[in-house]
């Protein structure tokens, strides 16, 4: 019996079925491997990874209590008591940064991924479906549009209050329209294409349509937009902690913080400038994480990058 | 041999498929590009009935209205019997099932984002024909089947060549097991070398799933290779409708018989001595088409009656039809 097995083995063909082994979808692995090889995207992901464990185990990471004030060491210079400072009211910086990451990553995040999801489905739903359909989500975008993005979010926080979830809110409400247009024109030129005509003419439902096979070909140019749009959101929250809609004065956030020291830029300058770098370097790390991500999914740089 | 073969699947009347031109801010409709205007033709069980014209003449647009892709303006499509054109798009699951389609551009007609395993498997999926191992396996089977080795399974459109792509392209048309498939200009945009390699795969695959084709081309010399009749479009209408070798034996609407001589023949002495007709003029626009036929401003034997009248589709003896007057 087994050396009949194996005779018949050797007599036929490798791509026998009896033989043939289904490939391996791997295509996470590849993924996962092209983005690890590059040292850019690597280091986006440390950035990354260093300020989420930042956010998450503050208590632990913070050598004080960020609100605690002592108005016996105020604006004390970089030491090894007080690493990054004290600031106007004897705070330390330090501190402060590592409890402001939770804010600040949290409001940035939430904000660009909801404003994201909502503005992308809405545009991809208008380029599919068309018509009516379409007529009613673009100029419900335009109309968004057509509001300053400031006087849209005290309008909103003056209807329901403030607070971070409502800032939050209004700060993903105020990206929709940028989504949504962008991915309105990119699943619109995507959607004449053949592969999209094949998918419908098999009986390919519309939601599936839209998954698998415009939205995949359509988020890469967005990918990139949307880290981009996380610095702008956090100084954005910023701007509307100072207006006294966002984030409640002792609670640390990197926005207030720059806020606060730009009154101090002469004579102590660092206390806006450590926070405006933590920024700069939160920014840094997800562009760098993200434009890693758009060329490790791009399936024609296969083997290039 | 299951089924007569002279059994009609698929029967296109008077189809109609206007684009309306839109303009201004409140996007009145100012006119119609008249892609489709009342074509109407047949093809039998197994058969392959060619569909030639030049580009913009609508045999795309015929193409895609019979695959429900488009809603036609006026018109019936049936096919097996069934009257198509206005069954809702959740009911016409069975029917897509039964119909394939393999595309021009094989560059264009596979989701770069997808392995060519799983494009393939797209079909079986959404009809739930398999799943699991079973449809690893089903996958495999329509790699060997056109000829490509599936442990390539896993790659990316863009690994693939042209010849490669359509393969895959093929093998997604089959994967339903369709009775009928439309090629639109499956050919048109490859190497000449990989031409001969995929017609031939086409008349195979015909031969051994007992497939009936509307195969839409430009290039007539493949379309008399594989087709069993021979329909010629023009701007929207079709004037010649026959058998394919009739066709090029007789054909006798003045537009075929000037597409025919732009086909070169491979003999020296017959290319020099032959009659070649250059058609005079460009293809006017199907927005504003010529009164009459259509074919009248660029005719050499147009007459009166053929700037007012549409000549109709007549029969002209053994299944040969042809809309002239002249002819």
């Amino acid at each position: 019996m087994q050396e009949k097995d194996l005779k018949n083995k050797l007599a036929e063909p490798s791509t026998d079925e009896e033989t043939f082994v289904p490939p391996h979808h791997s295509e996470w692995k590849r993924i996962g491997r092209v983005f690890l090889r590059r040292p850019i995207s690597l280091i986006g992901l440390i950035i990354v990874a260093i300020l989420v464990i930042m956010a998450i185990f503050a208590p632990w990471i913070a050598p004080y209590d960020p609100l605690k004030t002592n108005p016996l060491n105020k604006f004390a210079p970089i030491s090894s008591e007080h690493w990054l400072g004290t600031d106007q009211l004897g705070r330390d910086v330090f501190s402060r940064i590592v409890y402001g990451a939770r804010t600040s990553l949290t409001v940035g995040i939430i904000a660009v991924a909801t404003g994201g999801v909502i503005g992308m489905a809405m545009g991809l739903a208008a380029a599919y479906f068309g018509g009516w359909v379409s007529a009613i989500i673009m100029r419900f975008t335009d109309a968004i549009m057509a509001l300053p993005g400031l006087i849209l979010i005290l309008l909103i926080s003056g209807l329901v209050g403030g607070g971070i979830p409502i800032v939050t809110f209004a700060l993903a409400f105020g990206s929709i329209p940028g989504n949504c247009r962008m991915m309105y024109g990119q699943a619109l030129s995507i959607k004449q294409r053949d592969y999209v005509m094949a998918a419908r003419a098999m009986g390919m439902s519309s939601s599936r349509v839209m998954l698998t096979q415009i939205f995949p070909n359509a988020f890469a140019p967005l990918l990139v937009g949307m880290t981009m749009a996380l610095g702008t959101v956090v100084l954005a929250e910023a701007g509307l902690s100072y207006l006294g809609i966002g984030i409640t004065p002792p609670t640390p956030s990197w926005g207030v913080m720059v806020n606060d020291g730009q009154k101090f830029l002469m004579t102590d300058p660092k206390l806006s400038l450590i926070p405006g770098a933590a920024i700069m370097i939160m920014v840094f790390g997800f562009n760098m994480a993200g434009d890693g991500l758009r060329d490790a999914i791009d399936p024609t740089l296969r083997g290039i990058v | 041999m299951n089924g007569k073969t002279d059994e009609i699947l698929l029967e296109v009347q008077d189809l109609k498929m206007y684009f309306p031109i839109l303009r201004g801010l409140l996007r009145r409709r100012v006119g119609d590009i008249k892609a489709v205007d009342g074509v109407s033709f047949f093809v039998r069980r197994r058969e392959t009935l060619g569909l030639v014209g030049e580009s913009g003449c609508g045999k795309t647009t015929v193409g895609r209205c019979v695959l429900r892709l488009y809603q036609p303006t006026a018109g019936t499509i049936k096919f097996n019997g069934t009257d198509i054109t206005k069954i809702p798009e959740g009911k016409l699951k069975p029917i897509r099932r039964e119909i394939g389609a393999i595309f021009q551009d094989p560059f264009s007609s596979l989701n770069p984002r997808q392995t060519a395993g799983s494009i393939v498997a797209d079909p079986l999926r959404v009809h739930n024909l398999a799943s699991g191992r079973d449809l690893d396996e089903r996958v495999a089977q329509l790699f060997r089947m056109v000829g490509l080795d599936p442990r390539m399974a896993d790659r990316v459109p863009h690994e693939f060549s042209g010849g490669q792509r359509q393969r895959i392209g093929i093998a997604r048309a089959l994967a339903s097991q369709p009775s009928f498939v439309i090629c639109d200009e499956p050919i048109s945009a490859l190497d000449v070398s990989i031409q001969a390699q995929i017609i031939n795969l086409l008349e195979e695959l015909q031969e051994k799933l007992g497939l009936t084709y509307l195969f839409i081309a430009h290039d007539l010399a493949v379309v008399q290779h594989i087709s069993n009749r021979i329909a010629v479009m023009y701007l929207g209408r079709i004037v010649e409708i026959t058998s394919s070798d009739e066709l090029y034996d007789n054909p006798l609407h003045p537009y075929t018989k000037a597409l025919l001589s732009a086909v070169p023949v491979p003999d020296p002495k017959v290319e020099k001595t032959r009659r070649r007709i250059i058609l005079k003029g460009e293809v006017p626009s199907p927005a504003t088409p010529p009164p009459g036929c259509h074919f009248h401003p660029r005719c050499e034997i147009a007459t009166g009656e053929c700037t007012e009248h549409v000549p109709p589709l007549r029969d002209v003896g053994g299944g040969h039809y042809v809309a002239c007057f002249k002819a």
